[in-house]
This record gives C-alpha cells, structure tokens and sequence, in this order.
C-alpha cells in the first residue's frame, strides 16, 4: 500500500499545500532532507541527474543545485531561513529561469507515533499567476513522466 | 470557446463554493431539475439557479430541454480537465515522494550512528 498525496490548491491565493505520510520514523524522514547524498536521489525530476553545488539544511543555510538535461541545465537556489531537526523547515525557492519570482515554503514533520510521519507543506508564491504557472509546467513535466511510467510498466524489461 | 487558462480558472472559482460543490455531487448520480437540486438546501430555488449559472457558465454543468423539464447535467469532460490540471502536478511529487519513500525503506543506508 503506498501512501496517497493530498494537494490543496485553492482558488485565488498564491499556495499549495500538499500532505503525505511516510512508513518511516520522523528522523529518517528529516534525515532525507539534510543529507544531499539523499536529496539527490529523490528530489530530482526523474531521469535527471541532480548535482548540488550547495546543501546546508541549517537555519541561516542555503542551497543550489542544478539539474542536468537534455534541454540544458536547470538551476535552483535558496536559503533556509529555519530549520528545527525532526520538526520544521521553513527555506526560500528561486528557479534560475524567473528570477526574483521567490517562494516561500514551509514544512512540517509530524511524528504520528509507530515509526511514521506526516509531511506537510504549504508552498507561497509571489502571485496567483505564478503559482498558477508552476502548477501548469509541472503538469507538462507530469504527463511526459507519465508516459515514460507507462512506457516501463508495458516493457517489463524496464 | 474560452482558451484552456481561463476554462480551468472559471472552473476552479465555480468549485469554490461549498453548494456548487454539493451540486456536482448530487448531478455525478445523474441529471436532476433546478427543483430536484435543490431540495436538500435550506436556500431559494432563486439562489439554487444562480450557482446553477455559475456552473454552467464554467462548463461544469448543460442544460437540455425535455418536454417543460430542463434538466442539469453534469460536463464530466469538463471536470476531468480540472483534475488533469491537478494531477500533472500531483504527478510530479508523488514521483518525487516515492523516491524518498524507497530512500526511507532501504536497510542498507547506516550513515549515521544508531545502526545495531
């Protein structure tokens, strides 16, 4: 059974919130945020290699990472304004290709008790329009991951 | 015809509404009249009608004539392109979330110090 990804993106304000639980202790969950040896495997767009320049997940520390594709290199940068260990995140988000256009984004770790934990997010953006755009290119990025999905599922080989 | 961008906008804004959203569900079990729809709403078969409008106007929802009934349909293309909408995104950070999910079940990861 996987655990199932709540979105709330709700009409006319700038945020996402989104909620997903993990089969792991809140430790391991955190642990997987402040290790870039972890972040690379998994924040990445699939198939891309993710190379981090910078990885401090401490309060006053930032980060810059870049993702290589096909297309060229993508880059990513931010600071962490707060980090509490085990607990809550609180970091800047700035894509390269629109500058200036800043999201705030908060995290919660909620430690549920027998090894699990609750992730919760609420992602900020500067304007309506902007939130609104990111939600859109990810659905770009989505469908054609989705086909590659679909691709490796109906050849077994993979 | 309205381009994709405000078809998904004046969907969203029509979804809303708590009544509107009772609306879809009570049509997604099949066509009713505005009399039909609003039976189990403790407001005016007026107000009824408006949100109706509303949903109409965003694609959401038709209405046929039959006879001198008019009743309201649902437009599941219509939603579907709104959950689409969503689920590219969703699509996304579920990738990225069972990747960390693998990350989190592997066994063979001891960075750190408490591994017996």
């Amino acid at each position: 059974m996987s655990n199932s990804l709540h979105l709330d993106i709700p009409a006319a304000v700038p945020w996402i919130d989104f909620t997903r639980e993990f089969d792991a202790p809140v430790a391991a969950v955190f642990e997987a945020h402040r290790d870039p040896e972890k972040v690379k495997q998994w924040l990445g767009p699939h198939g891309y290699e993710m190379v981090v320049d910078e990885w401090d997940f401490t309060t006053g520390g930032g980060y810059r990472y870049l993702h290589r594709t096909e297309h060229g290199d993508f880059g990513f940068r931010g600071v962490f304004h707060t980090i509490r260990d085990n607990e809550f995140a609180l970091q800047t988000f700035e894509f390269d290709g629109a500058p200036d256009e800043v999201a705030l984004e908060f995290m919660w770790f909620d430690d549920l008790g027998d090894g699990r934990t609750r992730l919760r997010g609420r992602s900020i953006g500067r304007t309506v329009e902007g939130r609104d755009a990111m939600v859109e290119s990810g659905m770009q990025k989505g469908m054609s991951e989705g086909y590659e999905r679909l691709d490796a599922i109906v050849s077994p080989t993979g | 015809m309205a381009d994709d961008s405000t078809t998904v906008d004046l969907g969203f804004a029509a979804l809303a509404d708590p009544v509107r959203r009772a609306i879809i569900a009570r049509l997604s079990r099949g066509p009713a009249t505005v009399n039909e729809i609003a039976e189990p709403f403790a407001i005016s078969l007026q107000a009824v009608s408006k949100h109706i409008q509303v949903l109409e106007h965003a694609g959401l929802v038709t209405r046929t004539r039959q006879a001198q009934r008019r009743p309201v349909h649902l437009n599941p293309d219509a939603l579907e392109a709104l959950t689409a909408w969503i689920d590219g995104y969703r699509l996304v950070h579920e990738q990225r979330f069972r990747r960390l999910d693998a990350i989190l079940g592997a066994p063979t990861t001891p960075t750190r110090t408490d591994q017996e």
